[in-house]
């Protein structure tokens, strides 16, 4: 929230429209809770009122061995499906960020 | 920022002058985009604590596990046979009381506790102002012990080089399964209490595996702080992150 607010303080603007966030599956944050406490937190701001879309990124994951990429939301096993190595290679899933607002 | 869009109308006076007046109009809506982690504060913060850390020279290990997995069982074993040869502090963390700073405190360690008044997690900002009541000189290993929960401590980072996560055998094998972002995000996994094992009909090689599977990065250690068991093992972990390794 607090950098909602300095962002549209940066750009002079009085109101914000609508903020889009980017939840990675595998980062923790459930969507629900997350625009529950938004509601909370903009209440009497420039924020009051604003849409809250959430961008949900599905985590993906790369083989070290044969560079396949693939999901890896089931169960944050990441099991290459084509050689079943185990890897902790993510290449996304656990950004909590925000990405987008629009405000004037 | 695009600047809005005014409305102009011109008027001509008797004298032929033109005046021109300008009305802005509504200030269209503009898209600003950012990468910004939600966590940005606490992430700072954590950065800042690491720098520090590094700068001492300290190694900060971060323990998290469930509330009774045995973190304080680990430290008081560690802080009495590794913490003779390697000064090491504790910052330690619960909702309320200080009974688990009272089980750590000895002659050799310096010890804070953190109370966290109903919050189910350490963040950097409470782990900068306990290293403040801490008397830092000479410490090389600094272990933070977590609230004991396995779900909000994995998204704050505390600035550790560092992070282990316990689990008992009195919890069960499923349980890196069960809360799998907390086990991917370990350094270490120790299972702890393997002196219950055998009483509890506890599945030791399906654990591992579980843990195998979600962290496959992280380095698995067994031990039993009441016997000892695995201790050196879990002492060398720690010398070898010491030395860089």
């Amino acid at each position: 929230m607090a950098a909602v607010l300095r962002t549209a303080g940066e750009n002079r603007a009085s109101r914000v429209h609508r903020i889009v966030l980017r939840v990675g599956s595998l980062s923790g944050a459930e969507p629900d809770a997350l625009r529950f406490a938004f509601d909370i937190v903009a209440r009497g701001t420039p924020a009051d009122g604003a849409v809250l879309d959430i961008d949900e990124v599905p985590a993906r994951a790369v083989c070290p061995d044969c560079a396949l990429e693939f999901d890896a939301d089931a169960a944050f096993i990441t099991e290459c499906p084509r050689c079943r190595r185990i890897c902790g290679d993510l290449r996304q899933g656990r950004e909590l960020e925000l990405s987008r607002i629009e405000m004037s | 920022m695009p600047s809005p869009t005014p409305q102009v109308t011109e008027y001509k006076d008797r004298d032929g002058d033109v005046f021109r007046v300008i009305v802005p109009g509504p200030d269209p809506v503009f898209a600003v985009d950012l990468r910004v982690p939600l966590l940005e504060k606490n992430d700072q913060l954590a950065e800042a604590n690491r720098r520090d850390f590094r700068k001492r020279g300290i190694l900060a290990v971060n323990l998290v596990s469930s509330p009774g997995s045995g973190k304080t069982a680990l430290l008081e074993r560690t802080l009495d046979e590794f913490g003779r040869e390697v000064r090491c502090a504790v910052l330690v963390g619960d909702l309320e009381t200080d009974c688990d700073a009272q089980r750590l405190r000895r002659e050799h360690v310096p010890v804070a506790q953190i109370t966290t008044c109903g919050a189910c997690h350490l963040d950097a900002a409470m782990v900068a102002r306990g290293a403040e009541n801490l008397d830092l000189g000479g410490v090389r290993v600094l272990f933070i012990e977590n609230v004991g929960n396995l779900v909000c401590p994995a998204s704050f980072d505390l600035g550790e080089e560092i992070r282990v996560v316990l689990l008992s055998t009195t919890e069960g094998e499923d349980k890196p399964l069960k809360y799998p972002p907390i086990f991917k995000s370990a350094h270490i996994v120790i299972l702890t209490k393997t002196d219950l094992a055998k009483p509890l009909g506890f599945n030791e090689a399906a654990a591992l595996e579980n843990i195998r599977r979600i962290a496959p990065g992280a380095r698995i250690l067994t031990v039993s702080s009441r016997t000892g068991e695995g201790m050196v093992s879990w002492y060398a972990a720690l010398g070898a992150a010491l030395a860089g390794g």
